[in-house]
This record gives structure tokens, sequence and C-alpha cells, in this order.
């Protein structure tokens, strides 16, 4: 029987690049169905995901919660969400193949016998869908019950790998709240799971144009040669959201905009910009380079003149009159969570040094946008007068994350007429003018590599600890302060502080 | 918006396209020229195709009608829309402007990215060869639209050049990626095969060809009466592995020592086909072997080798096209190619299988490989030699 096995599939050949890849048979099971990520973003994924044809023929989806649903109440949330948010068109063919692997497990997440249902469950689609053994968990909870859901899974042999097939959990931002407790949720985990089977997700990470900021880079012979303290000046990083806490005051209480945003997708999207070529785009060596430049990130030296945090007041936004963070319903009022946070952090490196990186993120604030933009240094030598060049700002180059995903240069240029005068001009690329607009979602492109095993886009605990490393300085320093953050007016681009701080270095905020 | 111009020329196309372009304020992101050989009667339907395919793929789509009107004319429309993106340009040739179709196309081409033909019906039996195909990087053609499928494809299989394509063999993408899954959950020596699908089917021609090129097994084809291929089986010797479809929409899968399963497997309507078409802009070898295999396989015997004679005709057609598109700045290739046309070397046979040189392929490199003559081949052999 063994001379009958092959090395290397002969349907496959390197050069056949229209065959997808389709993830091998496997169960996926969800706790958490309830939640409005299950409903929004992931049950749409998967079917997105099986309408493409990616999805195997044996593929079970289990979801677990408290509700009394049978199997198939859970198939018609799951029906429902598909039919309002996926991206791809409805067909009732391959609607009926991925319902046949629905499964629902009514259960507490704190209960051993909820446990031997689930494994019950998942025994049944093994036998009935040929899944092989392969399971994925994908806690889709709040973080403080990881514990006991890991724990369970361990003791009741769910994450156990003994009988084959492989076992994968994959968790969501945020991934503990400081380095120890980083370094906790991490000790939990690795006693259930090795470090390779956990996948964290970081659902900026599986966007199209994080993914083209490495293709911009590295496959490019022009941008690499000025990328860097020859010809950067300072580069910034700005996650800003339109919308508010929308009432949830007391979830969003104790974390706030630094550990909800800059810990991870900022400090994320900072190491893909500023890290050294990888030798090759495999997950140890992408992370290896991630890992270098985080290492080399220093935190701010004096928190009090290089970070600023902030509050949102009342105030018009969009042409809506909204309430101020301490109005917002279940605030406490001995609260110092910040809803703005910005901070400048170097990079120790020869590349780097000397370029300030600035990092904002904040809500209320006038649009949502996402943008990484190189600022770079003013020409050394101007052959025109100074008044001819009164309206010509840094050129920059500015990756636009989202929405109207693409880039952006910016320089100067004459404007018509007989006189000499120069003004700054946009030259824009637009992701979804050159290609697709059903690019596929974050969500599709992570899961997918979740079931195919394949690492890449997810951080690993290092990286978590390393950007803990760099914020926990700010963050204590701020504890110190033991008072409130300074209100801004909602629909305004920070509070006063954040300009005074990049002014004192001489720049300014990039209006987005 | 449609902007209509009647006895035109292509330098008043283009002045009324800058100007309609500055009018939207849309900044051009297009990347690539799709040019589409239609009829009178099938402009609509293509026409919609096409607009579906630029929606994953924002592009200039030039349409060349040829109407049957004498008078020597040439008449132009321009679409341009808020929510589509891309343009759309549609030639109408008259009279013995229509004997040179590629003197109105050239200038309508978007510089420096890539050109893709496409024939919904009535594709010449060499695309490469032809005079609109030469202009292109990537020709698509679809036998399906023949009163002969088979032998349409037979056809293309003879005067098959690296970029060729027909949406036979996309028609087969889903099945290969089933049967490829398949083989990776189990991998087992494959003793035989059989494709099953109605007599007249092109695509299970060529599944059969295919797996026959991969398989190095006996192929066999077996009559049913469809729609479209309805199984294929992989015997090993654990068992076998069996994908039917009966339906046309939903097949089951059954692995030995598996439970069945079905899985979704639409046939996918032209829309679908033509944008994964342009997915890739390279010469697809995978399906060059697959082809050589349908000719050689199942009693068919190898095609005589073209005359002389046609060989030559296509190496001149491949220096007036490389006179006419311009060398690209920086393509090393299309100089070697000018060399060695200049040189006059007596061509070589043609091979279907080019060197892999990384995804180098740009337009004027890609023109000659793409007729049958051996120019390219030919060229850094000679080079080497010298």
């Amino acid at each position: 029987m063994a001379d009958d096995r092959f090395s290397g599939n002969p349907l496959r050949d390197p050069n056949d690049r229209r065959l997808p890849r389709i993830a091998g048979p496997c169960v996926l099971v969800m706790f958490g169905v309830t939640g409005d990520l299950a409903r929004k973003k992931l049950m749409p994924a998967v079917y997105d995901l099986a309408n493409r044809g990616l999805l195997p023929p044996g593929f079970g989806l289990v979801g677990f919660a408290r509700r009394e649903w049978a199997d198939e109440d859970f198939a018609s949330r799951v029906h429902e969400a598909v039919r309002e948010y996926a991206r791809t068109p409805f067909r009732e063919e391959v609607w009926r193949q991925l319902s046949e692997g629905i499964r629902f497990v009514q259960g507490n997440l704190d209960e051993e016998s909820s446990y031997a249902e689930l494994a019950a469950t998942i025994d049944e689609l093994d036998q009935l869908r040929g899944t092989n053994g392969n399971h994925a968990f994908y806690l889709s909870i709040p973080p403080g019950l990881f514990e006991t859901v890991i724990q369970n899974l361990n003791r009741s042999g769910l994450s156990a790998t003994d009988r084959g097939g492989w076992r994968r959990v994959v968790i969501e931002k945020p991934f503990g709240h400081d380095l120890s407790s980083a370094k906790e949720l991490n000790q939990v985990l690795s006693t259930a799971f090795p470090s390779k089977s956990v996948f964290r997700i970081d659902h900026y990470l599986g966007k199209e144009t994080v993914q083209n900021l490495l293709a911009l880079r590295f496959a490019n012979e022009m941008f690499e040669p000025v990328w860097n303290n020859h010809y950067v000046d300072h580069v910034q990083i700005t996650m800003a959201e339109d919308i508010g806490v929308g009432g949830r005051a007391s979830y969003y209480d104790g974390i706030g905009a630094a550990r909800d945003v800059i810990q991870n997708h900022l400090l994320q999207l900072l190491a893909l910009t500023a890290m050294d070529e990888p030798i090759s785009f495999d997950a140890t060596n992408l992370r290896r380079e991630k890992q270098k430049v985080l290492s080399a990130v220093l935190p701010p030296k004096r928190p009090d003149l290089h970070t600023a945090r902030g509050r949102y007041a009342a105030g018009w936004t969009g042409g809506r009159h909204v309430v101020g963070y301490v109005e917002e319903e279940g605030f406490k009022a001995t609260s110092t969570t910040e809803t703005f946070a910005a901070l400048r952090v170097d990079i120790d490196s020869r590349r780097w040094a000397g370029v300030p990186f600035y990092l904002r993120a904040g809500k209320r604030l006038p649009r949502r946008v996402t943008e990484i933009a190189l600022g770079f240094r003013k020409a050394p030598h101007l052959p025109f007068t100074a008044t001819d060049t009164l309206d010509l700002g840094r050129n920059a180059l500015v990756m636009r994350i989202q929405p109207d995903e693409g880039v952006t240069l910016r320089f100067g240029a004459k404007v018509p007429g007989s006189q000499m005068e120069i003004r700054d001009v946009n030259m824009d690329f637009g992701y979804g003018d050159s290609f697709t607009e059903s690019s596929p979602e974050a969500y599709e492109r992570l899961l997918l590599d979740v079931l195919l095993g394949d690492p890449p886009l997810f951080p690993q605990q290092e990286e978590v600890e390393l950007g803990w490393q760099i914020l926990d300085p700010v963050l204590d320093y701020w504890a110190s302060l033991k008072s409130p953050p300074e209100d801004y007016e909602s629909g305004t681009w920070g509070p006063a502080s954040a300009h005074e701080m990049i002014a004192r270095d001489g720049r300014a905020w990039r209006r987005p | 918006m449609i902007i209509t111009l009647t006895h035109t020329d292509t330098s008043e196309i283009a002045n009324a396209l800058l100007k309609a372009r500055s009018r939207l304020g849309s900044a051009s992101g297009l990347v690539l020229t799709l040019i589409v050989s239609a009829e009178q009667r099938s402009f609509a339907k293509a026409y919609a195709a096409a607009q579906t395919a630029a929606r994953e793929h924002p592009c200039r789509l030039v349409l060349v009608v040829k109407t049957s009107g004498k008078t020597d004319r040439l008449d132009a429309e321009i679409h341009l829309a808020e929510d589509v993106p891309g343009e759309v340009i549609v030639l109408r040739l008259s009279g013995e402007v229509r004997e040179h179709s590629d003197s109105v196309v050239l200038p309508m081409l978007l510089p420096d990215s890539p050109v893709v033909m496409w024939w919904p019906a009535n594709a010449p039996d060499a695309p490469g060869d032809d005079v609109l195909g030469q202009l292109a990087d990537r020709r698509i053609t679809d036998a399906a639209s023949s009163a002969d499928p088979i032998k349409a494809l037979e056809v293309r299989a003879m005067h098959h050049s690296a970029g060729d394509t027909d949406l036979t063999w996309t028609r087969l993408t889903l099945w290969r990626a089933l049967l490829t899954a398949a083989l990776d959950q189990y991998p087992m020596r494959v003793l035989s095969a059989t494709v099953v699908g109605p007599r007249n089917n092109a695509p299970a021609d060529l599944m059969a060809a295919w797996l026959e090129s991969r398989l190095k097994v006996t192929v066999s084809r077996k009559p049913s009466s469809g729609p479209g291929i309805t199984s294929v089986l992989l015997e090993t010797p654990g068992g076998d592995i069996v994908i039917a479809r009966e339906d046309g929409k939903t097949a089951s899968y059954a692995i030995p020592g598996q439970p069945r399963r079905t899985v979704a497997l639409k046939r996918r309507d032209i829309n679908e086909l033509l944008t994964e078409e342009l997915r890739r802009l390279d010469a697809d070898d995978v399906y060059a072997a697959a082809l050589a295999t349908l000719l050689t396989r199942d009693g068919r015997t190898m095609p005589k080798p073209e005359p002389v004679r046609k060989r030559k005709e296509a190496g001149a057609i491949a220096a007036a096209r490389v006179a006419k598109t311009g060398a690209r700045a920086g393509s090393r290739k299309a100089a070697r190619v000018a060399e060695a046309l200049s040189r006059q070397e007596p061509p070589l046979p043609a091979s279907h299988s080019h060197p892999h040189e990384p995804h180098t392929h740009g337009h004027v490199a890609n023109a000659p490989a793409a007729d049958s003559s051996p120019v390219v081949e030919n060229a850094p052999a000679s080079e080497k030699a010298s």
C-alpha cells in the first residue's frame, strides 16, 4: 500500500495558478454566535468562502451558546446573516452544501457537561462529514471568558490531538490590557494549544491594502531608496473613527484608545511600514522582521511632552448633535479612560534614527479614516523665490487603509499662468479604481488562512508583548496623573494638547 | 454619458474621451485594455459580459463591430458612467476600414498596460495570427460558440500560441480544483480515470486531456446526456474517487473511506468566466500541455506540421507588430526579437514550452510568442550561439 502513495499531488502544478487553495475538511466551532461580529462578519465570510469554492466539501460549522436553539434555529440564524451581509450573491445550492454541516450546541461556557455535548456533536460531524478530526475554535467572546473556555476545552479533551487531525484556536483583540496580563493570557492558551495553533486575529492585517503595503514597498524599486531618514522627515499613522462609544461606556471603561487601537493595529502598521525587507514572505521571516523593528521602538522618553490624551465632549459632528463621553450611558465618574490618544515614538535603527513616528487614534473625530503618511524632508535648496513656494508643503506619500483604499502622492506643481507659483497637488491611486469592487473581506481571508493553517498575517505572542512594552510606560504615566483626560469637542481633530505635542517638534498633523 | 461620433477618426475619439473624463472628474485607474470583436447581433450580450468583467478589472473596453456598410467610414460611441469603472469605446467599421481594424484599435490602447482580446463568437482559427489578436497579450476564444465545439478546440490546439486560452478551459477550473483537493486528501496513485459527459462536449474532452497529461494514465471518455460533464472518476488502489454532477448545480463528492458529501459546483455564466480569465495576464502552460495531449490522445493523430510558408508570414506579421506598437522602453526581449528578425534567420520548430521567466511577459515581448512563429524561441538561442 505504501507504494501507492505519492509524494506531491500530480494534479498540482506551481504554474497552474488558476487553481484556488481549498481548505482541507474541518469543523469550525464558534463561541459567541449571538454577537454582532459573528452575525455581521464571520457567518457571511463562511458563506462567501463556500460560494467562491474555497471551503472543502466536508465542512462543519458548530455554534455554541446559551440560547435554547435546535440545529435548524441556528441554521436559520446563519441564513439570515448570510442573506443580509454576505458579499457574494445568495445561491441555494451553496447554502444547501453549507447547511448540511451546521450544528448547534446549547450550553454554558462554564459547564463541563456542555463541552461533553460539544465533543459528541463534533464527533458526529467527523463521522458524517469526513472532517478528519480537524477542528478550529473561534472564541468570539469577551476576553475575560477565554480562560474558562480554554480550560474546559482542555479538560474535555477537545484540544488534544492524540487522535490525529489539527486543533486551532482563534482569538480576537484585546490580547490582554498590559504586559503582565498578556503574558497570563498566553499562559492560559499554551496549556491547551501550542503557539503555532493560536491565531490572533487583527482584522486590519487581513485587509487588502495592508498587504498591498508590502507589495508597494518590496515589489517596487522606486520607493525603497527614499524609505529612510535621508528623505523621510517623519511618519504619521492615524486611525480616526467618527462614532463614539455608543452607550457602551461601561464596556469601554478601562480600555481606551491606546489599548484598543494603538497597541495592536497602529503598532502593526508601524511595523509593516518601518521594517526591513524580509528574506521571504513566509510567516517566520515576516514575523522576524516585524519583531526586529518593534524591539527597536523606543517608548516616549518624556511622556509629558510626547503623548497626549483626550476625551470627547458634546458637540456637533456631521450635522448631528452628540453627547460627550461623560454623558454616555454607563459612564463612571471616576473614569480616566481616554477616547483619543496620540504619542510619538522613535525607532533606534540606522534606517530610522531621527525620524519620529506619530501615532494617533480617536473616537468622534470628523471622519472615519485610517492612513499612514510619510512626510518627506523639504528640498535642501529651492531655486525659486520665497514667494513662489509659499504654498508648497512637504512631499508626502500616503497609504490610505480605509475607506477609499489607495495611495496618494503629494508634490508641488506649477499653478498655470505667467507667474511662477508652486502649489501642492495630489496624485491618486485608488485601489478600488484599478481592481475590484468585490475584493474579499478581511475576515474571509483570515478565516481561510486559519483553516489552511497559514499564519503570516497573524501576530504572535512576541509581537503582542513588544507592543505592550512600548505602551506600558505611557499607560503608567497617564495613570499616575490621576486626572481625567483633556476634553475635545466632538467632530474635531482631537484635544489641543495633541496639536501642541507635535508643534513642539516643529510639525503639524496632517488633515487626513 | 454616451458620446456619439460619426464619420470620425481616432484622434477625434481620443479628444472626446479626454474631455469627457475631465468633466466626470474621475481618475483613470484602468489596468488593461479589453478588445472585443463583436458582431451586430451578438453585440448586446458581449457588451453586458464585458461590462461585468470590467467591474472586477476596470478597463478600457474597445468593442470592434464590423458593419455591412459599403462606404469607408468609422463611427464611434464613447460610454462613460459614474457608477461603472472604466470606459467603453464602440467602434463601427464600414467599407474598407474593416480590413484595417488594427489601425483603428492601436491608437486606442492604454499606454503600457496589458491588452486582452476576446472573441465571443467566430474566432479565427489561429488567434495569434489575427490582425487584432496580434495587438494582444492574451487572446480569449470560446469553442462553445461554434457549431462543432470539439472541432473548434482541436483547431485552436493546432494553432495554439502562448497567451491563447479558450473558455472551455476556464469552465473546468472548479472541477479541477475539486479533483486536486481530492488527491490532496487522499494521496494515492491513480491507476486510470474516466470522464463522463455528452459526446460533443468540449470541456469533457479537455478534462480527459488534462488528466492524461498530468497523471500519465489512460483516461477514457464515456457518454452521458449532460448537462456538461456529469462525472469524473479516478481509480486508485484503495477505491474510486468520484465527483458526480447530474443537475449542473450540485455535485456529490466521494473519496474512499469517507462519507459521500455534496458540494456546490455550478456551471458558471460567461461573465464569471471572463472575469476569471482577466485575473491572469500571462500564458497558461498547464492549458498548453493539456491541449497538446488533446491532439495526441485517444486515437487522434498528430496534425501535420504547418507549412513553412505560413511561418514566414507569421514572422513578418510579428515584425510588423514590433514596428507598429513600438518596442517598449527597456524591453530587452523585444529588442532581441527585432534583432533576430532583421537577421532573417531560418525558423526552428515552434515549441509550446516557453521558458519560465518569472512574469516578464510584456507587450511586445509576448507578441512574437503569440503567433505560432518560432521567433522568440529562436532569438535567445541564436544569441547564445553567436
